[in-house]
């Protein structure tokens, strides 16, 4: 089913937007708790007026109007994790086709991690992600850099100066800061920058050549498997560096029931500690990679039904704060090889809205808190002044239909990769209208 | 021993498969079908004309993405002794490393219509993958540490020979189970056949939650061998012995090398089985490997062409005939 799309082209010169009028909307503010039918005015490039009452006697004359047919009008979504593999493998998404799948998504702004090619650990290549991002992107895109030169897990990158480039985080996210030593210096220098360290916490001589959940499926699939304490190890460790440094620790993609718990414990403790999830770790489990389907293989890998549910508990008293897709495109090639030779990884923006809205259905999250982790929890996280719906804010939005029911299709994905397990799933929920500084780059059609 | 029961072969079930690609998933009656099925062949192959025409017409390419003798030789000696063409290729697993060069590999042989492909692969899976991209008949001649089918079924054959069946029976697989194919291939067909399965290893040669695969698992070698009906040994790969799964070979043979001594807990009759090639003095003692009222080895290389024969036989029922190709 081919569901007509319209997409806003990349113009950095394009005319400030004018005034529009988003009306009969439930506005949804996570940040303050508003959940009220209203409206939502946009002059320019930001939030001029929200309110139950706006537009009560009707819209004036000269102003655009939206109707969003009493849907929720969010903040625009923050995906905190994303590859877009520009530069260096643009076969496989650039910054421009990575940012029209975030659209199609409803996400507004991303944030892409560094193992490109050449790395990102260089404040000149800070510069280039942010020139391409205005030339070619539809949505917000902010590098992030590397903690190591070259990711090699043993210099430092000039943080500093990456982060005053325009940097809003560090990770050598697809490999771990491995060397305890490096990792505390990490963890020490941010905290004169107040920066986000994220950790993509692996024990990789443990995780040896493991390929997927250690455990029964892959006992029976004859596959060396990757235990739970590959990531608690390193996540404990991790913790108590951030303790004796004062450093703002942030877990990658968390996929153990261990790794949440010692997150929990760590924050009650007032250890600066935060953590995100990806939609793959919370709605699939080992199960999924059946007969060595490479598409669900990634990297940490999908773990037990026991794990599973705890991230899920995670993401509903708070433990875990954000979701974030580590959308991780990859080409066919890549992918259609021995599952030990796979390439690690899942494309993620595009399904990010209805997966998540899988555990609201359930009843195992409140849409709030579902919200909250994909627009003002990473925006903190990152430091970004996104992710409300506020006078004066930038006027990101994100039209969503909760109930929309739609079949996934990987080869309708705005992506250049179609590497998702998701291709078939029956699922609610979608992006309707994706408004990137008062200007909409992306409207669902039919 | 039991008698061949040929005659019975094929009255109430078929092999529905196109391809054998593991022992997981087939039914009892779909395992004793082959088994039947090959003890016909034991007696042809005890013949001085082995040769039947029945792949006559028929093309088999042994596909060897890593080295073997007796597999490779054993299926070349089946689809010979039934009439097909036989086509050996080998390829060293580096220069397949890269999967495109695997499917392409495969593509092309495919092209040129071969009837049945015998693929044997170092990375578990890798016959799955090539099973989704060709037309022809599959047999899994052992990918990585996944499974064996034809080991496992000439090992259920030899015991049934022994035994008279399998049911029941208590069987110890010892030695490296982690990085074994042979093994899980055993541990599914007994254990559907209704046969009790004990595992014998040290803790690193175990994978994790092996014991929910429905055996028992043993550290120690004597307690795991008492009251055995059959002593499976399995090849420690000494190339691993490095990785620190175990710290020598001299402390391996010392607690799973299997001796008279450990052997005397077993029944008194117990038979011994080993997939081979055989590391004498680190996984078996030489002595026991060679006694001939003990040791069914040979019997299984023999048996072993018995049940390709049987393999072949069945997936060639299920090809489209050969008028339907013109």
């Amino acid at each position: 089913m081919t569901v007509a799309a319209t997409f806003a082209s990349p113009d950095p010169k394009a005319p400030r937007p004018g005034r529009v009028a988003y009306i009969n909307a439930r506005l949804i503010d996570p940040e303050s708790g508003l959940d009220a039918p209203g409206a939502l005015l946009t002059e320019g490039r930001q939030i001029a007026d929200l309110g139950p009452r706006l537009f009560a006697d009707g819209v004036p004359e000269g102003i655009d109007v939206v109707d969003c047919w009493g849907h929720v009008l969010s903040p625009g979504l923050i995906d905190m994790h994303v590859h877009f593999r520009e530069p260096g493998h643009e076969h496989k998404e650039t910054l421009e086709t990575g940012s029209r799948s975030a659209a199609a998504g409803g996400v507004t702004t991303v944030a892409c991690m560094p193992n490109t090619d050449p790395v990102i650990d260089d404040v000149a290549l800070v510069h280039f992600i942010e020139r391409r991002a205005r030339e070619t992107a539809i949505v917000r895109i902010h590098p992030i850099a590397a903690i190591t030169r070259g990711l090699k897990g043993a210099e430092l990158a000039e943080m500093g100066m990456l982060k005053e480039a325009g940097a809003v985080a560090f990770s050598d996210d697809g490999l771990p800061v491995y060397d305890t030593l490096v990792m505390r210096r990490a963890l020490s220098y941010s905290t004169a920058f107040d920066a986000l360290v994220i950790q993509h916490a692996e024990d990789p001589k443990l995780s040896a050549c493991g390929c997927m959940n250690e455990g029964e499926t892959a006992t029976r699939l004859g596959l060396p498997g990757i235990p739970n304490a590959s990531e608690a190890i390193v996540v404990e460790r991790d913790i108590r560096l951030a303790e004796i440094t004062g450093g703002r620790y942030h877990v990658a993609h968390i996929s153990t029931a261990e790794a949440v718990a010692a997150v929990r414990e760590a924050r009650a403790r007032g250890v600066r500690v935060s953590a995100e999830a990806a939609p793959h770790h919370f709605v699939l489990n080992e199960t999924a990679v059946g007969d060595y389907l490479t598409f669900a293989k990634m990297a940490p890998p999908l773990r037990s039904e026991a794990d599973r549910q705890a991230i899920v508990e995670g993401l509903a008293d708070g433990t875990v704060e954000a979701i974030a897709t580590d959308h991780a495109p990859h080409d066919q090639d890549s992918k259609r090889l021995p599952f030990a030779h796979a390439a690690n990884g899942v494309v993620g923006l595009e399904t990010l809205v209805p997966l998540t809205l899988e555990l609201v259905h359930a009843r195992q999250l409140d849409l709030r808190r579902a919200l909250a982790a994909v627009t003002s929890n990473p925006a903190r996280l990152l430091g970004l002044d996104r992710g409300v719906l506020a006078k004066g804010r930038p006027a990101d939005l994100t039209v969503i239909d909760i109930d929309r029911p739609w079949c996934i299709d990987a080869a309708q994905f705005q992506s250049k990769s179609k590497n998702s397990p998701f291709g078939g799933r029956a699922v609610r929920g979608r992006a309707l209208r994706t408004v990137v500084g008062g200007r909409t780059v992306f409207a669902l059609g039919g | 021993m039991t008698a061949p029961v040929s005659s019975a072969v094929a009255v109430a079930i078929t092999y529905p498969h196109q391809h054998l690609l593991g022992i997981e998933g087939l039914s009892p009656a779909e395992i004793t079908l082959l088994l039947d099925l090959a003890e016909s062949y034991i007696a042809l192959n005890r013949r001085a004309d082995k040769k039947k025409d029945l792949l006559r017409g028929r093309t088999l390419i042994n596909m060897f993405f890593e080295s073997s003798t007796r597999t490779r030789t054993s299926f070349e000696l089946a689809g010979k002794r039934l009439g097909a063409d036989v086509i050996n290729m080998s390829t060293s697993s580096s220069s397949i490393k890269k999967g495109e060069t695997l499917i392409d590999t495969a593509l092309t042989l495919n092209a040129m219509r071969p009837d049945v492909l015998v693929v044997r692969h170092p990375d578990s899976g890798a016959v799955r993958l090539l099973a989704n991209h060709v037309a022809c008949a599959i047999i899994n001649g052992g990918d990585g540490s996944h499974e064996h089918p034809t080991q496992a079924l000439l090992d259920a054959l030899v015991i049934r020979r022994h035994r008279g069946r399998l049911d029941g029976l208590l069987v110890a697989i010892c030695g490296d189970i982690m990085h074994s194919r042979v093994a899980r291939s055993n541990i599914h067909l007994l254990t559907t056949m209704g046969a009790r399965v004990r595992l014998v290893a040290p803790p690193t040669l175990l994978p994790a939650a092996i014991a929910r695969m429905g055996v028992e698992v043993h550290h120690d070698m004597r307690s795991g061998l008492e009251g055995c009906d059959i002593v499976m040994m399995l090849r420690l790969q000494t190339e691993r012995m490095q990785g620190a799964f175990v710290p020598s070979g001299r402390e391996y043979f010392h607690f799973y090398g299997l001796t008279y001594d450990k052997l005397a807990k077993a029944k008194p009759d117990a038979l011994i089985m080993h997939p081979g090639p055989m590391n004498r003095g680190v996984e078996i003692d030489s002595a026991v490997a060679d006694d001939i009222t003990r040791s069914v080895i040979l019997e299984q290389v023999e048996l072993g062409v018995a049940v390709r024969q049987a393999c072949l036989e069945v997936l060639a029922r299920n090809l489209p005939s050969l008028q339907h190709n013109q």
